[in-house]
């Protein structure tokens, strides 16, 4: 696109971006500062991400953008209409055709292979920060592998609850060394992140961190032994394409109390329907 | 230099803040299961020696010396910081005269107690979870309260939580920086008596830091009197106080009541 360089960082930014990159996956878990750039879109929306995805992109790339799963919400399409504009390049809503994923709050369903890169938008990358203030101080602890806190906060969990109530951005420890946040994504996806054959790249914009987990690195999500660590679902099967091992969005579908759970990742709900699997309110349809 | 069996040596401690010397030429020894009380009064030094003898603040001049429970002897100061890091979360004990300071207000009686063991790595909720009822029973706080937030305790329970909270590793060392400041007089009886016990039973080293000769004389085996910086009289607590020799210490003992 005419007036802008490709995939709209200039080249300088670009190159300071992957020398954060490359230290964080030199070091997996570990939080890197950048100088993390003022976008065209507003802190929350993607920012780190977007930085991340732009520094990595090729010409021959195919970029796939996700938010909560899927490819046609506003902040996927919009992403994904950016770089098709200011990079020129080829885009997809098909997970295994991608070479590039940008995600908000999803890992998709598909196992990824290890010539993809799944980049996280990531609005906290500190995953101590509602227990420790200070910034100052959760940096020590990282330094000294202290995290007897982020315990203190599952035993908390237990003794008032019963279980660990933590549903999405479940700490994990990268490596058997840092504690890290795995952005908002929901508990159900964190064993995806263990020995995944992908790169994963975490950008934080408005925090100005990048972080990663280098493919095949142990990902472990934080549990007690008396109380492992168990993903939440909802237990149904998916309402349009009947999988029972994808992760599901509740829907109200009308003002009596009527639901339709349906896969949150879509393209992985349309590539079933086309191969033929039909669930239960696919079937009314069909009826009706 | 030193001793076979001390857990803690000091020799030559010099530290000034701009004109003012805070401690001068301040020599400690420390045998386990022994309880030392520094006394003297406002800005002689007390607190500053407690908190460079357990490396929370770096000396100028001079060293302090640990043996670990191995036999080892290591310069505190010297030590990488995950060392001492991990040193005062196992092996050695806090005990601030505002709890506020140590305990997290945030966090329900049995995290506070259960902390220090998970920072050990305690992976088990129900071992953590008895531990901590355990130590809530040997400070005689009700069992009942262990999910209740610190914040709807009174002063005395918050400093018997906070001296559960540091004691649940069994640490052979504890620094102790007035902890029955600021609690009402049969409040810090109790507290006393606790301390008393537990410190003999479970065989802790205490290096207290106190203004009140009294406290001193019930708890203490031996007595460190600071002034200006230095320690002007060391000596077995009764000896030092029935007799006091240094005409500071003189002068402290003869303003105390019923000392």
């Amino acid at each position: 696109m005419k007036g802008y360089n490709f995939a709209y960082l200039d080249e300088q930014t670009k190159r300071m971006i992957r020398r954060g990159l490359l230290k964080a996956v030199a070091i997996p878990g570990h939080q890197v500062p950048f100088g993390s750039r003022e976008m065209p879109l507003p802190y929350g929306w993607g920012t780190g991400g977007i930085q991340v995805t732009a520094s990595i992109l090729g010409a021959s790339d195919t970029l796939k953008v996700i938010d909560q799963g899927a490819d046609d919400t506003t902040n996927a399409v919009s992403i994904r209409r950016f770089f098709a504009k200011t990079a020129g390049v080829a885009t997809t809503t098909v997970t295994s055709q991608a070479t590039v994923i940008q995600t908000r709050h999803r890992i998709p369903e598909k196992t990824l292979r290890d010539d993809q890169i799944i980049v996280y938008q990531v609005p906290q990358p500190e995953p101590l920060f509602r227990l420790e203030p200070s910034r100052i101080e959760t940096k020590r602890m990282h330094g000294l592998a202290d995290y007897g806190l982020m315990h203190v906060k599952l035993y908390e969990d237990i003794a008032r609850f019963g279980q660990i109530s933590i549903s999405y951005d479940y700490p994990v420890m990268v490596n058997d060394r840092y504690l890290m946040s795995p952005s908002p994504i929901p508990s159900f996806d964190n064993p995806k992140m263990d020995m995944m054959p992908a790169l994963q790249l975490f950008g934080a914009g408005r925090e100005k961190r990048i972080y990663a987990i280098p493919p095949w690195t142990k990902v472990r999500s934080l549990d007690f032994d008396d109380h492992p660590f168990r993903a939440i679902n909802a237990p149904h099967p998916c309402g349009l394409c009947g999988a029972t091992d994808s992760y599901l969005d509740e829907v109200v579908t009308d003002d009596k109390g009527g639901r339709l759970f349906v896969c949150s990742d879509t393209d992985h709900c349309a590539e079933r329907r086309a191969a033929g699997h039909v669930g239960a309110d696919g079937l009314q349809k069909a009826a009706e | 230099m030193m001793r076979e069996d001390t857990l803690i040596s000091a020799r030559g401690l010099g530290l000034r803040f701009g004109a003012i010397a805070a401690l001068d030429d301040v020599a400690v020894d420390l045998w386990p299961g022994e309880l030392l009380a520094i006394v003297g009064e406002s800005g002689s030094g007390k607190t500053t020696l407690l908190n460079v003898l357990s490396g929370r603040l770096a000396p100028d001049e001079g060293t302090v010396w640990y043996r670990d429970p191995a036999g080892a002897l290591h310069d505190v100061h010297a030590m990488p910081a995950p060392a001492l890091r991990s040193l005062h979360r196992s092996d050695w004990g806090f005990v601030h005269q505002d709890p506020r300071q140590n305990l997290r207000m945030t966090v329900s009686a049995g995290g506070n107690v259960g902390e220090r063991l998970m920072a050990q790595g305690a992976r088990h909720y129900g071992d953590i979870r008895a531990a901590a009822l355990d130590w809530l029973g040997q400070v005689e706080i009700d069992a009942s309260r262990i999910d209740d937030l610190p914040r709807t305790f009174s002063g005395g329970m918050l400093q018997r939580l906070q001296i559960a909270r540091t004691l649940v590793t069994h640490p052979r060392l504890v620094f102790m920086d007035e902890p029955t400041g600021g609690l009402d007089v049969s409040v810090q009886a109790r507290l006393l008596d606790l301390i008393r016990s537990l410190v003999a039973r479970l065989r802790i080293a205490v290096v207290l830091v106190t203004h009140d000769i009294a406290v001193a004389r019930l708890l203490a085996h031996r007595i460190a009197v600071m002034q200006r910086g230095r320690v002007v009289e060391t000596g077995l607590t009764d000896q030092v106080l029935d007799d006091p020799q240094h005409p500071y210490t003189q002068l402290l003992v003869s303003s105390v009541l019923n000392a």
